[in-house]
């Protein structure tokens, strides 16, 4: 077997932290082969390794047996290594020619020579079948276009092993599909892919061989073909999964959330949501899904008070919110869980218990006449941790920065479900998290609504949106193109109404 | 990621920072005095006299040096403790020294313009010297808020309104006695006090240590106990988040700079009633302000750290004059003071440092590197 790529027991410290233990990672050239793991097992650690972000404290690297020094990522880039990040890293008012040859620069004479380039990146763009257009602006063409051009990118300098970090995460189901249709291409070109990801799915679709990783160790390398997604499960996290959420029948009552010809300005100034009604009723999940950017975040942050409402109106149980200011809002029975936990959820660098009073310490018991008592305030962080098992160093005392995502959420989520909001926003609950979280808190998500709460579920998502709500709303462009019930639909209907080519009236 | 956990993976780090810092400041100052051909051993000894009056070299004691570190001291405790309260709301408020000179301005206009009794009249001067103080700082508040203009360029450019307006008003307004300075005080406005001049064999230590220290503790009290401290400490870690909670994130900051321009207030007024009695004009900012910046830094905005660090450069602005005395340049108390901030600011690095030490002892004992890699 020749393998490729090989990183020989590999141990990398951090202070207070070692992210990976003796790891072992063989890859065989022309293969797609995953790196499954959870948040913080070290996937990213590992693959900042081979593209020369840092040096292993242990270990050695070979590149097509060859054992090598991999000291900054030029030296990757001479080694045919290249990496398509998750944040792409793009000039926005360049042209795809332009990006690419960016620091690489073509030249005839004194002058930049862009027409080759141009006819250059016209070619492997044909060949690998990516049907990119060498000058268009990166600011007028689609995310999963973008992410084409870093492919491209690689491409252009001649690398031979491509990292793909997390590539789905910003791309809509065909999108997806076409992105899987792309590595197998590049693969068949003689290219070897190295696919991180969470995904299982997306790794039994497109990958060869998994190495799955845990809390820095490695534990194990399986050929895809021979392996259930379940157990694949298993190893990431180290114990039975259940994939399907465990949910009744919905049994909604009357109209609790009801926003009507809602208009909402984005921070360019334009409308980011038009006049977009929906209603939600108490005891149901209404999901809404869309690719990011098509209006959830304003539709949020102007229902929960943190952007302003142009026109429209926002109605919780009768109660008319729309000018309200967030705490009267917040009185009213609304219930945020924010999209963004560290910049809107948490004080970082406040204690878990102060942070759990971060909407109720100016009132009783929490404070008297304007005197903070930490005693009640540590005794209901300490109720609220042991309820939702809300797992840190040193408990209720706890920096919330030092905690793991899942742990940040559940603290989120447990001071809001105890606020029992009666209309719950929930936007990107489960992002960035490990499977074991993710199925928490879904399971929490559906005890609120069996309590008959009415909540309104935003995600990206599109696995959590189908598991979890009763009932769909697409969003596209700030308009709700459809509303459906969530068993009778699936992924394609949703992506071809995500994408705005095709309307349904709910 | 997994090194932002650095932060807090021992609980004293937060004070081993500054100690670490304090530590090499003396270092470099040592160094700096070994250069000038001076043993440092001089230079020590002229702090410990400048700290507690005693000479050890000579076994003499005099009270006088106390007096004057207490002096030094309570102005840049008061500018600290400005500086810190609006950080700790995340506003950079430079326009202590402002506030400052405006605080100084309004008691002389109450100490010369008020007859009252003393236990009248003091209060009275303090009230308007932070009163003042408060209004000065409430500019600043109010433009960042209503109109997000940001408050290192309104405090600095306040700085100098106020510096022109105290010499306009001090030497128009009040008559100047000889060109720079008011009719001297009624002694009812004074927190100069005889006795304890005498009793520091003639400092010029006054009254004025006793609102210092009241200061302090309000500090203290209001951030770390009330709820509008919890407010305003959410504000200055997490404006957003603050808002998501539906805290008041204006008004928070129009308030946090009107208290931070109280504390200077009354550094003003403390100074020109205490240190002083007459009103002054100045021919330029007397770096109160950045001072006090300096000694908030140090102490990482809390009332305790504050105070120690007050202490730690009165005390080198006290030791001045006696290391001039003994043939030491007294600008290296400036440059110690300066290395420390410096240590300071480099407090990531020095955390870093600090962990790598640790890292590399734990390491020692357990994990056997090769030779190959030990040098990557």
């Amino acid at each position: 077997m020749a393998f490729i790529i090989e990183m020989l027991n590999i141990v990398k410290d951090f202070p207070g932290i070692r992210a990976n233990d003796d790891v072992t990672l063989q890859v065989e050239k022309g293969s797609i082969h995953a790196l499954l793991g959870e948040n913080g097992a070290g996937k990213s650690t590992l693959m900042s390794i081979l593209f020369g972000l840092y040096s292993p404290d242990g270990g050695s690297i070979r590149i097509r047996g060859e054992t090598v020094r991999i000291s900054d990522p030029n030296v990757a880039n001479e080694l045919g290594i290249g990496m398509v990040h998750q944040h792409f890293k793009l000039v926005h008012n360049f042209t795809v020619t332009e990006n690419i040859i960016l620091g690489l620069e073509p030249k005839k004479g004194p002058v930049l020579d862009i027409k080759s380039a141009a006819v250059k990146v016209a070619e492997l763009s044909k060949l690998y079948g990516l049907d990119v257009d060498p000058f268009a602006k990166i600011e007028d063409i689609s995310v999963s276009m973008q992410q084409r051009v870093e492919i491209l990118k690689m491409l252009y300098r001649d690398a031979e092993i491509l990292i793909f970090d997390e590539p789905t995460a910003v791309l809509t189901p065909q999108e997806i599909h076409e992105l899987m249709g792309i590595m197998r291409r590049l693969v068949e070109e003689g290219k070897t892919i190295l696919l991180i990801t969470h995904k299982l799915k997306e790794i039994k679709a497109v990958a060869d061989t998994c190495t799955v990783l845990r809390r820095g160790k490695l534990i194990g390398t399986v050929p895809v073909a021979g392996t259930s997604e379940a157990s694949m499960a298993e190893m990431m996290v180290g114990r039975e999964v259940s994939f399907s959420v465990d949910k009744g029948p919905s049994h909604p009552g009357e109209v609790v959330l009801d926003i009507k010809d809602l208009c909402v300005k984005n921070a360019k100034g334009l409308l980011g949501v038009k006049n977009l009604s929906l209603s939600v009723r108490e005891g149901e999940i209404l999901g809404l899904c869309g690719i990011d950017g098509n209006g959830q975040t304003e539709l949020i942050q102007a229902l929960t008070g943190l952007a302003p409402i142009e026109s429209g109106s926002v109605t919780v149980r009768g109660v008319d919110i729309t000018d309200l200011p967030v705490k009267q809002r917040l009185d009213s029975g609304l219930g945020h869980i924010p999209e963004d936990r560290h910049r809107h959820g948490l004080v970082l660098d406040f204690r878990l218990d102060e942070n759990m009073v971060i909407h109720s310490y100016g009132s009783e018991p929490f404070s008297r006449h304007g005197i903070l008592d930490y005693g009640a305030i540590r005794k209901n962080a300490e109720r609220l941790i042991d309820e939702f098992d809300v797992r840190s160093g040193r408990g209720a005392d706890t920096k919330a920065r030092s905690m793991s995502g899942g742990n940040q959420q559940k603290a989120i989520l447990a001071r809001e479900i105890d606020r029992s909001p009666i209309a719950f926003v929930i936007a990107q609950p489960t992002r960035g998290l490990d499977v074991g979280a993710i199925e928490y808190i879904h399971k929490r998500i559906v005890a609120e609504r069996d309590k008959g709460k009415a909540i309104l579920l935003a995600s990206l998502e599109l696995d959590e949106i189908l598991d979890v709500s009763d009932r769909i709303a697409v969003i596209y462009g700030g308009e709700i193109v459809g509303v459906v019930d969530a068993d009778k639909t699936d992924e394609n209907e949703l992506g071809l109404m995500m994408s705005g080519s095709v309307r349904k009236a709910g | 990621m997994a090194n932002r956990k650095l932060g807090d993976a021992r609980k004293g780090d937060a004070l081993l920072v500054p100690i670490v810092a304090v530590l090499l400041g003396f270092v470099v100052g040592s160094v700096v005095v070994m250069i000038t051909g001076k043993s440092p051993l001089v230079m020590f000894n002229a702090m410990l006299q400048g700290l507690t009056g005693l000479n050890v070299a000579r076994g003499s004691f005099n009270p006088r040096y106390i007096g004057e570190l207490v002096i030094q001291a309570m102005p840049i405790i008061l500018t600290a403790l400005c500086f810190g309260f609006a950080a700790r709301t995340g506003l950079f408020n430079i326009g202590a020294e402002g506030q400052l000179m405006i605080g100084s301005l309004a008691a002389t206009t109450v100490a010369l313009l008020v007859k009252a009794p003393a236990f009248i009249h003091i209060p009275l001067v303090l009230v308007a010297g932070m009163a003042a103080g408060a209004l000065w700082g409430a500019i600043p508040g109010y433009l960042k808020a209503r109109f997000n203009v940001h408050e290192v360029v309104v405090t600095i450019m306040l700085n100098y309104v106020a510096l022109h307006m105290n010499n306009l008003l001090i030497l128009n307004v009040f008559g100047s006695f000889d060109k720079v300075k008011t009719a001297p005080f009624p002694q009812s406005a004074l927190l100069k006090d005889p006795w304890l001049e005498s009793i520091t064999n003639g400092s010029r230590l006054n009254w004025g240590f006793i609102p210092v220290l009241i200061a302090i503790v309000v500090y203290w009290f209001v951030i770390e106990k009330t709820t509008f401290g919890y407010g305003l400490r959410a504000v200055g870690y997490n404006k957003d988040a603050a808002k998501y909670a539906g805290m008041k994130v204006n008004r928070n900051i129009v308030l946090s700079m009107m208290i931070a321009g109280a504390f200077a207030g009354l550094a003003g007024a403390v100074i020109t009633t205490g240190t002083f009695n007459f009103g002054r004009a100045l021919s330029a900012a007397e770096g109160y302000g950045f001072d006090g910046m300096a000694v908030a830094l140090v102490g990482s905005n809390q009332a305790l750290g504050i105070l120690l660090a007050g202490l730690l450069f009165g005390m080198l602005k006290a030791a001045g004059p006696l290391m001039q005395s003994n043939g030491i340049p007294k600008e290296i108390g400036g440059i110690i003071q300066a290395s420390i901030v410096l240590f300071v600011a480099m407090k990531y690095g020095l955390e870093r440092l600090i962990a790598m030490l640790r890292l590399r002892r734990d390491k020692a004992s357990s994990l056997p590197v090769t030779g190959e890699e030990a040098g990557v």
